[in-house]
């Protein structure tokens, strides 16, 4: 096959990867941004095997494909919406190891370049086996955290800035070495640094609180483009490097603009570290906010809520623990049909992945020009006769305007506390992700309603029903 | 000594509100402060001196007294140029000044080394809501301009059937959908009317239909608000498709108030000629944005015209119409910028309060308007009229570019062309294609909408799958050869990434509906 034709190809299959994250940043176009991904991907790979890929060995490659793709439409196919990142987590490790083997490979391929020209090759491999490998391993850690097998708290070594750069100081010493090494010190050199690399992204994720969850992901995925770019360049394979920076740059804002969200400074977040005197500062927030804390029953909320006329929801991570999304939908559903204005809430970092609730309210039918974001629903608080805080905590936290103390002063919160009731369900009175204490639950108009989030909302659901069936029936 | 409040009469013809109320007066006490009311300076508002007397303020006889005395004055309208003389040097005065438009009232008011706060800069952000005067009287407003239109229009807002024959309802259509609109649709809903309202920004749509009126668009998918919920320039495509609009409703409702006022501008004239002659006769429109020249063609600020059967009040003053409210909600919101700067024992001007830093036009005579930017938590809303700003825009805000920006950009600039000198130039073209691509991504991805971060998220995840190529380029017939082997085990992980995550996006994405 001609090389122009490939090359016009790639070119092809890179515009297609263009539109597909356009598409993306839409919901009337994201469908079709999906659909350009996936021909670009099937152009790439098509084209990849007709040019490069002998007869015998395209054999094997099915296979290869066919087991991969297998698995991961199985993977995609199978798992829980509430379970969303820790699967991305963890596709996100297949491309950092993808990345590392690549870069052996490469390594192991019978080389015939000299000079400058060799050594920029070879730094490539290197910096394509590093990047990976921070990839791949920081992957299964966030994975692991998010999944609750590992503890979502910081991990805090002592000196752990310090670590970081002895660890990156000794990789690049040990490259300037592999530059000048044979092939097989070369392999050892080269595995060493993987293994260094490796654990810089173990001790990097572990550092990093679970509120940050969210940007750790994105970063992570930001990471995965740029070792696919990192391998383009070793391979000489302008696709890759386009679609590597496309995936690298776009992790980079997604990770940049939850940052501002948070108002927090993007280094702060990547180096980790957060909350980590949580210890002193709440416990003396704590102390001056002490206050009553008033609980409530289903029966007192569904009353309010048949007498309210503006409802607001603000979903949480809790909600999509108790997989209490869809009974939400129906309470807001019944008031929606009693003329109610119903609305959900959703903060910029609510949830453990970007946009984690919105998919969650899709999943459950809940239409989408019902649910607003932080910006758009703060000024209509102090009109609002109800809100429902589902399994949040932090994002509803009056601390963060007011308190300095507070290690998330400064973070733009949900005011809820406008409202004229606000009630919390909440499963005991531990802190949230962040371990910050709360000052939103000693609030006067403030009431707690305790226990597991779905059974008390299906509660609810059934009060609010079997009082209208009663009010049919007269 | 308690600080000193003075409550001057207001000067300006026809105004008959007054900076406090003997409610607001009791609340002033309550900070500390000494209040002194100029002797009738409540009659337009139905206060008497003995209510105020009655509550301790202290009467003055006349307004060069109470100006000389005074620490601090609380008025409605701007200072006259008789009052400026008045105020003693180095005096302070809180009151609205619309610096905008007032720029010779602000020099003679710095002559006098005065500090001046101007309550219509307020800045919008969510602690200054009960301080936000502006709010105050554009709900007064929009209820005073459906109770004009009433009064002018000759029939029932309501629908009826009697024994005489069948009443229809009034139709009334709000132009602008900001508090005055809002307060206007609520007005008129409660009177019995059928109530329309449009406005550029579709995110007012379910505030509309919640105060019970109908929501008008044009046929034309173009939203009025940009990225991060700004309003954007309309194209003229929008603005003609808005007009034809007006127009076919001018023709069919009998009521028409229009809200739209930029701040600093000309407010937009939305009602044409045209349409005031399409329609019926005894119709009416009240211009909410007389004052400044008003939103139609045919308005004399101030004013009653009729022009062919159609009566057009451009009357300046709605809230004044009703000065015992207004003077109430207007001492409140004072009452509370006063709380908020320290009452009367820790008064002080600090520039370091966001609201104060808006606000201030003057301190000591030192011009300190306009405020710099302020990095508030969410973006201030324009101290306008939220109206149909066919014409307004607010710059969408640019991420921030300071020295250190320009010399990271500077930095590695010098990088690339070192590495530009000794590379070779295979390594040049792929490193064009790479920082190209990095600015397309860059590019591409700032206008995502934050609900479709997930979905993003695992579709660039598949699209990282790209890795499968070069897992392929590494397949030789060599089977013997690790390459060969480390390729294909590349080759596996990689398609697990893509079909995972093209299938999840599908999945995620097909559960999005409206």
């Amino acid at each position: 096959m001609p090389q122009g034709l490939t090359t016009v190809a790639y070119l092809v299959a890179g515009i297609l990867f263009i539109l597909s994250l356009s598409g993306l940043s839409a919901q009337e176009s994201a469908r079709r941004g999906n659909a350009f991904g996936i021909i670009g991907m099937l152009l790439a790979v098509a084209i990849t095997t007709a040019s490069h890929v002998g007869n015998y060995v395209a054999l094997l490659l099915a296979v290869a494909v066919a087991a991969g793709g297998t698995v991961g439409a199985l993977l995609a196919l199978r798992v829980e919406m509430t379970s969303m990142p820790e699967l991305v987590a963890v596709l996100h490790s297949f491309v950092g190891l993808a990345a590392v083997l690549v870069g052996f490979g490469t390594y192991l391929m019978p080389g015939h370049l000299t000079g400058v020209e060799r050594t920029i090759h070879d730094l490539e491999i290197y910096i394509g086996v590093f990047v990976g490998a921070i990839t791949f391993t920081g992957s299964v850690i966030a994975f692991g955290k998010l999944r609750g097998s590992l503890r979502s708290k910081p991990l805090l070594l002592p000196g752990r800035h310090a670590l970081n750069v002895v660890a990156v100081l000794i990789c690049v010493g040990l490259g300037a070495r592999f530059l000048d090494a044979n092939v097989d010190d070369g392999v050892l050199l080269l595995g060493i640094q993987a293994a260094i690399a490796g654990l810089i992204g173990v001790h990097l994720v572990m550092a990093i609180g679970g509120a940050d969850m969210p940007v750790v992901v994105s970063m992570l995925n930001s990471y995965s483009g740029w070792a696919a770019s990192a391998a383009g360049f070793m391979l000489s394979n302008d696709l890759l490097i386009i679609t590597g920076a496309l995936v690298g740059s776009s992790g980079a804002i997604l990770s940049l603009i939850m940052c501002r969200a948070m108002n927090r400074s993007f280094f702060s977040v990547i180096l980790g570290g957060f909350g980590a005197d949580e210890g002193a500062q709440p416990a003396r927030a704590a102390e001056a906010q002490q206050g009553e804390v008033v609980a409530t029953t289903v029966d007192e909320t569904s009353a309010l809520l048949r007498d309210a006329k503006q409802v607001v929801i603000v979903p949480g991570y809790g909600m999509a623990v108790a997989h209490a999304q869809y009974p939400v939908f129906e309470i807001a559903e019944w008031l929606r049909k009693r003329d109610k204005l119903v609305r959900f809430a959703i903060h910029p970092v609510a949830g453990r992945l970007p946009g984690h609730m919105n998919v969650l309210l899709a999943e459950a039918k809940v239409p989408y020009d019902i649910v607003l974001e932080m910006e758009e629903i703060n000024e209509d608080f102090p009109s609002t006769d109800v809100v429902l805080v589902i399994g949040a905590n932090d994002i509803v936290n009056p601390g963060a305007l007011d308190d300095t103390s507070s290690p998330i002063y400064g973070m733009p919160v949900l005011e809820v506390w406008h409202a004229k009731n606000t009630i919390v369900l909440k499963r005991s009175m531990a802190s949230g992700y962040a371990g910050v204490e709360n000052p939103l639950f000693f609030r006067e108009n403030t009431r707690m309603l305790f226990g597991d989030a779905k059974k008390n909302v299906d509660a609810i659901l059934a009060r609010l029903r079997s009082e209208s069936a009663a009010e049919a029936a007269e | 000594m308690a600080m000193k409040i003075g409550i001057p009469r207001e000067v300006r013809p026809g105004e008959r509100r007054v900076a406090a109320t003997p409610d607001t007066v009791t609340r002033l006490a309550k900070l500390g402060f000494d209040v002194s009311v100029e002797s009738g300076a409540g009659l337009g508002a139905s206060f008497s001196d003995s209510a105020y007397e009655s509550v301790g303020a202290k009467i003055l006889p006349d307004a060069a007294t109470l100006w000389a005395s005074m620490d601090l004055v609380l008025k409605v309208q701007p200072p006259e140029a008789p009052e400026v003389e008045l105020l003693r040097e180095g005096g302070s005065l809180v009151c609205f000044v619309w610096p905008a438009k007032n720029q010779e009232l602000i020099q003679r008011l710095a002559q006098r080394k005065a500090t001046v706060i101007a309550m219509d800069q307020v800045p919008r952000i969510s602690r200054a809501q009960k301080m936000d005067a502006l709010s105050s009287m554009a709900n007064i407003a929009g209820y005073r301009a459906v109770i004009e239109a009433a009064s002018f229009y000759g029939r029932f807002f309501t629908g009826q059937m009697t024994a005489a024959g069948k009443v229809p309802p009034a139709k009334v259509l709000v132009i602008g959908a900001g508090v005055a609109g809002l307060a206007a649709i609520g007005a008129a809903r409660g009177l019995g009317a059928i109530v329309r309202a449009f406005d550029t920004r579709p995110e007012v749509r379910e505030q509309v239909q919640s105060m019970g009126a109908e929501f008008l668009e044009v046929e034309l998918t173009e939203e009025g608000s940009g990225a991060g919920g700004y309003a954007k320039i309309m194209s003229p495509e929008f603005i003609a498709a808005e007009m034809a609009l007006f127009l076919r409703q001018a023709k069919d409702v009998d009521i028409i108030l229009t809200t739209a006022l930029i701040p600093g501008k000309p407010a937009p004239v939305l009602i044409t000629e045209e349409m005031v002659a399409a329609m019926r006769p005894g119709s009416v429109i009240v211009d909410l944005a007389a004052e400044n020249g008003g939103n139609c063609a045919v308005t004399r600020p101030g004013e009653v015209v009729v022009h062919n059967g159609v009566t057009v009040v451009g009357y300046v003053d709605l809230p004044s119409r009703l000065a015992p409210l207004a003077s109430q909600l207007y001492g409140s919101n004072l009452t509370h910028l006063l709380s908020d700067m320290g009452g009367a024992q820790n008064y002080r001007v600090d520039l370091e309060d966001a609201v104060v830093r808006g606000a201030i036009v003057l301190k000591q005579g030192e011009l300190l308007w306009p405020p710099p930017n302020i990095p508030a938590p969410s973006p201030p809303k324009p101290a306008a009229t939220k109206g149909p700003s066919a014409l307004a825009h607010k710059p969408k805000a640019k991420p921030a570019q300071g020295s250190a920006g320009l010399i990271a950009l500077g930095v590695a600039g010098a990088l690339l062309l070192a590495l530009g000198s000794v590379a070779p130039a295979a390594f040049i073209a792929h490193l064009t294609v790479f920082v190209l691509a990095c600015f397309v991504g860059w590019q591409v991805i700032w206008n995502v909408s934050p609900a479709l971060h997930t979905p993003l998220m695992s579709v660039t995840n598949a699209i990282s799958g790209i890795i499968v190529v070069g897992g392929m380029l590494q397949l030789n017939e060599d089977f013997s050869s690790p390459v060969t082997w480390l390729g294909m085990l590349s080759v596996l992980l990689a398609c697990i990434n893509i079909s995972g995550g093209f299938l999840v996006t599908q999945r995620m994405l097909r559960m999005f509906r409206r």
